[in-house]
């Protein structure tokens, strides 16, 4: 095969194998490869009702067909399984250099199964594969466990690990690859956790090959001028990374604050991306293959001195405007310890958020807590990360997640999630659109699910009026099935401000062999979009839990741009779930299954 | 193709890690993407620091000190220390010479891989997204070098009121 590697190792870690099999080409072709594939893998082999924890449930390490070709942004990998924090399908996707060497080595897929009796790492050197002793690994972080791994193993290779949170089966914990890289969302790291697996490293010293050079090079080099003449990827994003939208988001009005209960933040300038660049940027960095370079490198100073990768603008504002901090070294210093410990940032943000408003609402007590919990409490936010992670004191709570936290205290309306995943950073209240997508994303509350900010904020590919609902249930189908079938072929969705369906369709064939149109793309998405939410239904989910909070439904805007609006969520779901051919329960038709080859997946 | 007068200009501090001139290189020379058999390596360190690295086709090259059979020569015209895979008997004596790792034998070709400026027209600088690796007329490299590390001097000094 061209693109794809044609080769999925199947590794089982109760019996100590691991098995090669030919990727079956029909499921390549329509499922294109990543989350697609994963989900498509996750689906004819882990019960939808299975314990998310245990040995049933698998952890699949899933390339694309452009992944480690010099296709645009297309060094990323998924990592698909039953997700923990709330039994969705859980596809967590990460850049970095990991998912190229992957493919490298021969594989498409990974696919982890059953459960080792004790700690162990997964070392993959090209057509070789050893389960090997960690437990000397075990209860070390990210940084630590990655350098040991690379002294034992091939200074070449390249990381994908847990940190203490996953260990601790802590239900928001991430998979970080290549220290700094992270696949976040959906406590994905407890899988791996949950398997006593500490790592996979990876060398491979092959190549991906593709089948038609010059088409491939025709495409790419298109593509890549598309890159540089968009304002986005070519200015906002190498210049002040996705911090580029805390000022944006915050002038629309849309940046939740104080756990959602403002949308504007009067300090939001101290933590910017402009701010970051003067006091805080060491370098730019890119992913593998990547023409944008938005990955930031940067230095903590003063009380919070640290140095790492990121922030994300999502965890500026998880660590920042939502707990009420406004300095930006306690954000970076509670980022690069989600990176070292192994936790998702927004998540992790987001559930001291719920746990400050709590607090400053008397649900819980310093008691409770073992100190000070309110807005604006930078040390007790930073703590609270470290104690998430090792699950120690009231940690052992925040590691539930706020739905579980804010439940637990009798108020679960103070969870600012949607299937008991937190949402991030942009307030539906002043973005229709993007309520809608958190709604109905297939993980729970996501924004790399249909990212309407782009039309609805920054104007690409065209304007929509944010405040306005119309025409916004198709845009958020559109969306939804465009991010699938990109994150699919391994690509960055950042690429998606410039380039659309069209180039990934020709990317895809040049480097497959195998002819794609743009409709071909988009249904690829819309199949793989179907099949998560029929995954997530037999796993209990109903046209009901398609909602948001109450606040964000009932409770306007208190003040600022914004001032007086709420989410319009319900006038636009009717519309969305006809336009998706899904009937009024919100359950895909027969016609519809029928139409994308899905029919076998029926309820 | 003419004396050259051009060299690959590589500044590390411009470089973001993406390794685009490894797959840029790998397709040009392996007609696949194949970073192991590039034939400029990115390397990376912590905190983002990167060095990409390929041969600096040297003056008095070490690598064809080294060689005994002739298979490596410098073209006097071009510049370019090139391979002749005729009289290469793979004794890989040019890996050992090279001080900066920057040839590398390939046991399953059974022939060195250096860089060759892909003849004059390498696919690294075409494709690397920042300019941390350009083909520069070679009288003006160094110059450009300067006159960019002196306006950073320039713009301390005219923040220096006197």
């Amino acid at each position: 095969m061209y693109g794809w590697t044609g080769t999925v190792l199947r590794v089982n870690l109760t019996e100590g194998t691991a098995i090669k099999e030919p990727l079956n080409p029909e499921y390549a072709k329509d499922y294109i490869g990543g989350r697609g594939l994963g989900t498509k893998y996750i689906a004819d082999e882990v019960d939808p009702k299975a314990d998310a924890l245990g040995p049933e449930n698998k952890l699949i390490y899933a390339s694309g067909p452009l992944t480690g070709t010099m296709g645009i942004s297309s060094g990323r990998h998924d990592i698909v399984a039953k997700g923990p924090l709330n039994d969705t399908i859980a596809a967590s996707n990460s850049g970095g250099y990991f998912g190229p060497e992957l493919k490298y080595a021969g594989y498409d897929l990974v696919i982890i199964e059953g459960k080792s009796e004790k700690p162990v790492y997964i070392y993959i050197y090209n057509d070789i594969t050893e389960i090997r002793d960690a437990g000397e690994l075990w209860g070390t972080d990210v940084h630590f466990a990655t350098d040991k791994l690379l002294e034992e193993t091939d200074q070449d290779a390249k990381v994908s690990c847990i940190g203490q949170a996953g260990e601790n089966l802590v239900k928001i914990a991430a998979i970080l690859n290549d220290k700094q890289r992270a696949a976040g969302r959906t406590g994905i790291g407890a899988v791996m956790g949950s398997k006593n697996l500490k790592a996979l490293v990876v060398r491979g010293t092959g190549g991906v090959k593709i089948a038609d050079k010059a088409a491939f090079i025709r495409t790419v080099q298109d593509a890549r001028k598309k890159i540089k003449e968009n304002p986005v990827t070519s200015g906002g994003l190498p210049a002040f990374g996705t911090n580029v939208l805390v000022n944006i988001i915050n002038e629309s009005g849309g940046f939740p604050t104080r756990n959602w209960q403002e949308a504007y933040f009067p300090e939001a300038d101290k933590i910017s991306g402009e701010t970051q660049a003067k006091g805080n940027l060491v370098r730019n960095k890119g992913c593998a293959g990547c023409a944008i370079g938005c990955g930031r490198v940067e230095k903590a100073h003063g009380k919070f001195e640290s140095s790492g990768e990121g922030p994300e603008y999502e965890t500026t504002w998880a660590f920042g405007g939502d707990c009420g901090v406004s300095d930006i070294n306690a954000i970076l210093k509670a980022n690069f310890l989600c990176n070292e410990m192994g936790l998702d940032t927004i998540s992790m943000g987001s559930t001291i958020a719920c746990a400050m408003e709590l607090f400053e609402k008397g649900y819980i007590t310093r008691e409770d807590v073992g100190g000070d919990l309110s807005f604006g409490n930078a040390e007790a936010m930073v703590e609270m990360v470290k104690k998430t992670a090792l699950r120690e004191g009231f940690g052992d709570i925040l590691a539930e997640g706020s739905y579980r936290l804010a439940e637990r205290y009798g108020h679960p309306e103070l969870s600012m999630s949607v299937k008991k995943q937190e949402m991030p950073a942009y307030d539906p209240r002043a973005i229709q659109g993007i309520g809608l997508n958190y709604a109905t994303s297939n993980r729970g509350g996501c924004h790399v699910r249909g990212y309407t900010i782009s039309p609805e904020i920054l104007g690409l590919p065209m304007k929509m009026d944010p405040k306005s609902i119309d025409d916004k249930p198709g845009i958020v189908k559109i969306f939804q099935d465009l991010t699938s079938s990109i994150s699919a072929s391994g690509t960055c969705l950042f690429s998606s401000f410039a380039i659309g369906a069209g180039e990934i369709a020709d990317e895809l064939t040049a480097t497959t062999g195998v002819k794609y149109s743009d409709e071909d793309v988009m249904k690829a998405g819309e199949r793989i979009y179907n099949l998560e939410r029929l995954y997530i239904m037999k796993a209990g989910y109903t046209g009901a839990d398609d909602t948001l909070p109450p606040r964000l439904l009932n409770d306007p805007i208190p003040a600022g741009p914004s001032k007086g609006t709420v989410s319009h969520l319900m006038e636009m779901l009717p519309a969305y779930y006809e336009i998706r051919g899904w009937d009024e329960d919100g359950v895909p038709t027969a016609e519809k299954l029928e139409e994308l080859g899905l029919t076998e997946y029926a309820l | 193709m003419n004396k050259t007068n051009r060299l690959l200009m590589i500044y590390p501090e411009k470089c973001i890690s993406c390794g685009t001139c490894e797959l840029a290189c790998s397709l040009e020379k392996e007609n696949e993407f194949k970073p192991s058999n590039s034939r400029i390596s990115v390397l990376r360190f912590d905190m983002g620091v990167t060095v990409p690295m390929t041969c600096f086709q040297c003056d008095t090259p070490s690598c064809v000190a080294a060689c005994r059979t002739g298979a490596l020569v410098k073209d006097t015209e071009t510049g370019i220390v090139n391979v002749n895979t005729e009289k290469c008997i793979g004794c890989r004596m040019c890996e050992m010479a090279c001080p900066f790792g920057n040839i590398q034998y390939n046991a399953s070709t059974k022939t060195p891989m250096k860089c060759d400026l892909c003849g004059g027209d390498p696919e690294c600088a075409k494709y690397c997204p920042t300019g941390a690796i350009e083909y520069v007329p070679a009288e003006s490299s160094v110059l450009k070098k300067k006159r960019e590390f002196s306006a950073k001097i320039a713009a301390a000094i005219s923040e220096v009121k006197v």
